[in-house]
């Protein structure tokens, strides 16, 4: 079993599952549900086409030395590109949690239809 | 109604083009070129034990300041838009139990302990600035919930985190003249592989990033606990 | 064949908590199981061999984001919960 396979298409499914929470919910604080989680299967599938099968983290110690590393670890980069990736994530999704207070602040109202100001 | 259907064709739609992905997908079994140079070069040329860490600070530094300042900015401008309540300190809260309190006590320090770890190690062990900085942010959640009430002083936060991004950009400077180009780590000598004082400056700048990170989420939550309103 | 199991369990529970994260009307279930997906997730790292990666979602996905949500919640909480 292919487990870089698996994360993959279990990443897809929650893009899938985070596009259907964004375009079909109502409530505001949903919809940035629905984004962390459309967040987390990216992060997933990027980290599983970084893997390769039956091959160790790629930290050099006592079990992997420098001379054999080519063979024995998986992929680094995109582990560095999640990395920080998941960082910002949290950052973007404080900011439209501060979007939400303020909106809240206005109209007192959690339903993104009552925001229709710029509806036509 | 008529929106659910065109959501579900979109997903279905969406869902096709994955599964061409996913099904044309099978992994390889070496490293593609980029990743077996990283492999090969990367413990001689960084020193670093930890190959994510070498990428992250050193192969990639520019990448990595560029997502501290977008860190940075999304934290002002949540600021900006959660401005605190100036009846802040007149509320009354409940305090929280005894047992809350008191563990808190004993924790907090080693939770901050345990996030300095963490990021002093980050060259040799699985860790870093980002999860030290995650891990003593947490620790001050752990203390606003125990002590609701406290007043927590932003403008340290924001010192410490104007300073050491100063002092990050400073490092990457003296890259340029000292040795290869901005943010070469080989401006002090690289030391013994696997060691404490290795990897020339990479233990140095990502200690400043734990302490930024840090520093910054810590921010973001104080500025989330001080709209709470009273109930 | 341990490891199998357990990315089986791994992968039903991922995407039911995040359906569920989805599809229910109490918004503390949804913040929670939002928490689950990422807590899940880590695990999920540890074995593609990442366990920098892991340990970064742990301690911002599931710790510091769900924290956030709540406070956010409770600054909200009003008449229309649904």
């Amino acid at each position: 079993m292919d487990f870089g396979l698996v994360a993959v298409v279990v990443g897809f499914l929650l893009i899938l599952i985070g596009i259907w929470g964004i375009l079909t919910q109502k409530n505001i604080v949903k919809i940035v549900i629905g984004f962390s989680i459309f967040d987390t299967g990216l992060h997933a599938i990027m980290v599983g086409i970084g893997y390769l099968k039956g091959r160790t983290a790629p930290i050099l110690d006592s079990a992997v030395s420098p001379a054999d590393a080519l063979t024995s670890i998986v992929d680094p980069v995109p582990q560095a590109l999640v990395l920080t990736a998941i960082v910002i994530g949290l950052g973007v999704t404080a900011l439209m949690l501060a979007y939400v207070v303020r909106l809240y602040d206005y109209r007192k109202s959690l339903d993104i239809s009552s925001y229709e100001d710029l509806k036509w | 109604m008529v929106r659910k259907i065109f959501v579900i064709i979109l997903l279905i739609g969406l869902g096709w083009f994955f599964y061409g992905m996913a099904d044309s997908f099978h992994g390889s079994d070496s490293l593609n070129m980029t990743a077996s140079y990283y492999a090969e070069n990367g413990a001689e040329e960084v020193g670093a034990a930890n190959l994510v860490t070498a990428i992250v600070v050193t192969y990639r530094g520019l990448d990595t300041l560029g997502e501290v300042t977008i860190l940075f900015l999304t934290a002002a401008i949540a600021a900006f838009f959660l401005k605190s309540k100036e009846e802040f300190s007149k509320r009354d809260v409940k305090p929280s139990s005894e047992l809350l309190q008191t563990a808190a006590g004993m924790l907090v320090p080693l939770i901050f302990v345990l996030g300095v770890y963490v990021f002093v190690n980050g060259h040799l062990s699985p860790g870093g600035g980002f999860q030290g900085g995650a891990i003593i942010a947490s620790g001050l959640v752990l203390l606003l919930l125990s002590k609701p009430l406290q007043k927590v002083n932003s403008r340290f936060f924001a010192l410490v985190e104007s300073f050491s991004g100063l002092f990050y950009v400073g490092i990457g400077v003296a890259g340029i003249f000292l040795a290869g180009g901005f943010l070469d780590n080989s401006i002090l000598p690289l030391g013994e592989f696997g060691t404490l004082l290795s990897a020339g400056i990479l233990p140095v700048i990502y200690i400043l990033v734990g302490l930024k990170v840090g520093s910054e989420l810590s921010g973001l939550l104080t500025k989330f606990q001080e709209t709470q309103e009273e109930n | 064949m341990l490891s199998v199991i357990i990315i089986i369990a791994l992968t039903i529970l991922v995407l039911a908590a995040a359906i569920l994260a989805v599809q229910t009307t109490n918004l503390v279930v949804a913040v929670i199981s939002a928490g689950l997906v990422s807590l899940m997730a880590s695990v999920g790292y540890l074995f593609l061999s990442a366990p920098d990666v892991a340990m970064t979602e742990a301690a911002i996905g599931s710790g510091l984001s769900t924290i956030i949500f709540f406070y956010v919640l409770n600054r909200v909480r009003g008449k229309d919960h649904g």
